[in-house]
């Protein structure tokens, strides 16, 4: 019972109206329904509206999960919107080797990342805008997330959205993820 | 065993109360939306809309009217809901009273918040601890699950007919109103086992006529308020035995009135009430790791109040810390002044330390909670202590 498990701490960075805290959302479940893990989800509990500077949390472990506080130490960060760098501190308290996965066209050069970091960048807005047809890229960060790391697997990934979203919407979100999830483990 | 396996979902605590209603065949619910309670109205609006429920949704013009039309149910033998938060929950004070002394059986889920002003709809307890002396049993919860049990169980104390008393489960605003996690649903087989039929002492009948809203005077009113305590002391026990069958029926079990956690051999214990229990928990295990007899008292019931549990769990202890989520002001914290006078009279009492945090959503990380409990390590033996801000 004391025994510390490897508590993963995911933040999520967008602006209000981009999805993040759903993503958050689809995150966990995926962890939690079909990996046999323990996840938590929640927003950052302060006002929002739309293209505010928002947060969102996911905690994924292999053990019930009973802290309550919020994230401080992230270990892996996703950034919607690259034009929040320097606009909010993106990698505050980010552990050693944080995963940070941005949506740009920039190149790391251009952003601000300290080093020490695992940065991954794709253009999942225009994936989003291809695949899906309007640049929400929740989905499409989340298909990336598990191309560039072992956190949750595609197949989970990909039932998650399903159950999220409406039939309507959620093949072309699927294929969006799966499409990121190609790019980044390919590229 | 009866039913089939339960089915698990990963959803917030609301929803998971919203489930819990639904189960529990509620059949009317009347209910005023406010932040953070109002998913839980809008998920069972949903199950009543596509036919999962069946039950009437009266949408009301305030909470006042909420918890009367609930009574108004009660009256027709129904099973009743509603849910509120904050200023819809001080908005019902005067109805509290009313149900609980004309013996409504009523259940309700108060997700914590603030109060104003200063206007914050974010979560501490100050509203819910407020309505502490309006008659309501009070129970709190730390997870989605144990809120959706819960809700369960409170059907069970408050029909049950040595009780007869309205219960609030209280479950903490957005760390977990608005957090999901893995909750089990129960199957619905099982919960009707649990949880039969409302049996109704009175309801409203033109064959069988009853006066109902009743007036007293001196004595009379005097012995009506005594068997409203009586029964709320019998609580103590009802509560216990509902969450032992619960436990055979489902598995899940709570601890009664108040979960000890970690305190053989404690020097020192913190005692809150809520979903910071949680975090709480991962804390002591790493003081524990590292040699400090540090242990936690989970506070379920605040009303009926486990005074002769906590008197028999901290017989031994040196000091504790209570971290209330509410302050009465111009004194400390509730909990911390009623577990004073559960050890008075105790041959060798710990000394308590009151600390007052995570007050209009003020995060509370593990450092403060490591933080009251080398305070009250180091405190000596019976030194006074005040009401401690820790969120400044």
């Amino acid at each position: 019972m004391t025994q510390k498990a490897r508590l993963e701490e995911v933040r999520w960075h967008g602006r209000g109206g981009q999805g993040a805290v759903l993503g958050a959302s689809i995150l966990g479940s995926a962890a939690a329904l079909y990996e046999g893990k323990y996840a938590v989800s929640f927003p950052s509990f302060g006002a929002e509206r739309r293209g505010a500077p928002v947060q969102a949390f996911t905690r994924i472990a292999d053990q019930v999960i009973r802290t309550r506080s919020q994230i401080y130490h992230p270990t892996r960060i996703i950034v919607l919107d690259d034009t929040l760098f320097g606009v909010v501190d993106i990698t505050d308290g980010a552990q050693a080797g944080a995963t940070v996965l941005v949506n740009t066209r920039r190149s790391i050069s251009e952003l601000d990342i300290p080093a020490g970091l695992n940065v991954v960048l794709l253009d999942a807005s225009a994936i989003a805008q291809e695949i899906i047809g309007v640049g929400i890229v929740n989905t499409t960060m989340l298909g990336a997330l598990a191309g560039a790391t072992n956190l949750v697997g595609l197949d989970a990934i990909k039932k998650a959205i399903a159950d999220a979203l409406p039939e309507k919407i959620a093949g072309r979100n699927i294929a969006a993820a799966e499409a990121a999830y190609w790019e980044v483990k390919g590229g | 065993m009866p039913g089939k396996a339960p089915v698990k979902k990963y959803i917030t605590a609301n929803e998971a109360v919203a489930h819990a209603a639904r189960l529990a065949r509620v059949e009317v619910i009347a209910a005023y939306p406010i932040t953070p309670q109002t998913s839980i109205v809008e998920k069972l609006a949903s199950f009543i809309a596509s036919g999962e429920m069946d039950a009437d949704f009266i949408k009301v013009e305030s909470e006042h009217s909420a918890l009367t039309a609930c009574m108004g149910a009660r009256m027709a033998g129904v099973r009743a809901f509603t849910s509120t938060s904050s200023q819809g929950l001080e908005y019902m004070h005067e109805m509290l009273a009313y149900s609980s002394g004309g013996r409504y059986p009523l259940v309700m889920a108060n997700v914590c918040r603030s109060v104003a002003l200063p206007w914050s709809i974010w979560g501490d307890q100050q509203d819910a601890i407020q309505q502490r002396d309006t008659g309501w049993i009070q129970l709190f919860t730390e997870t989605a699950q144990e809120a959706l049990d819960m809700v369960l169980q409170a059907y069970r104390i408050a029909e049950d007919h040595r009780i007869l008393l309205p219960v609030m489960i209280c479950l903490d605003g957005f760390i977990q109103s608005h957090t999901e996690e893995l909750v089990e649903i129960p199957d619905q087989e099982s919960v009707d086992a649990f949880l039969p039929p409302y049996d109704p002492v009175v309801t409203l009948d033109v064959d069988d006529p009853h006066s109902i809203s009743v007036g007293g005077f001196g004595k009379h009113y005097a012995a009506w308020r005594k068997e409203q305590q009586e029964a709320a002391e019998r609580a103590k026990e009802v509560i216990v035995e509902v969450g032992d069958e619960f436990a055979r029926i489902f598995g899940r079990h709570y601890g009664g009135l108040i979960e000890a956690y970690r305190i053989e051999g404690a020097q020192a214990v913190l005692l809150t009430m809520g979903a910071l229990v949680g975090t709480a928990r991962e804390v002591v295990d790493e003081m524990r790791a590292e040699g400090k007899a540090v242990g936690l008292i989970k506070v379920r019931a605040f009303r009926p109040f486990p005074a002769e549990e906590l008197r028999q769990a901290l017989s031994q202890v040196k000091a504790a810390a209570v971290l209330d989520r509410d302050c009465s002001y111009g004194y400390e914290g509730a909990l911390a002044t009623d577990l004073k006078a559960a050890l008075y009279g105790l041959a060798n009492p710990p000394a308590v330390l009151g600390f007052i945090g995570g007050l209009g959503g003020a995060d509370v990380p593990p450092e403060r909670m490591r933080y009251m409990l080398e305070r009250a390590l180091s405190v000596k033996k019976g030194a006074p202590s005040s009401a401690e801000f820790i969120d400044l």
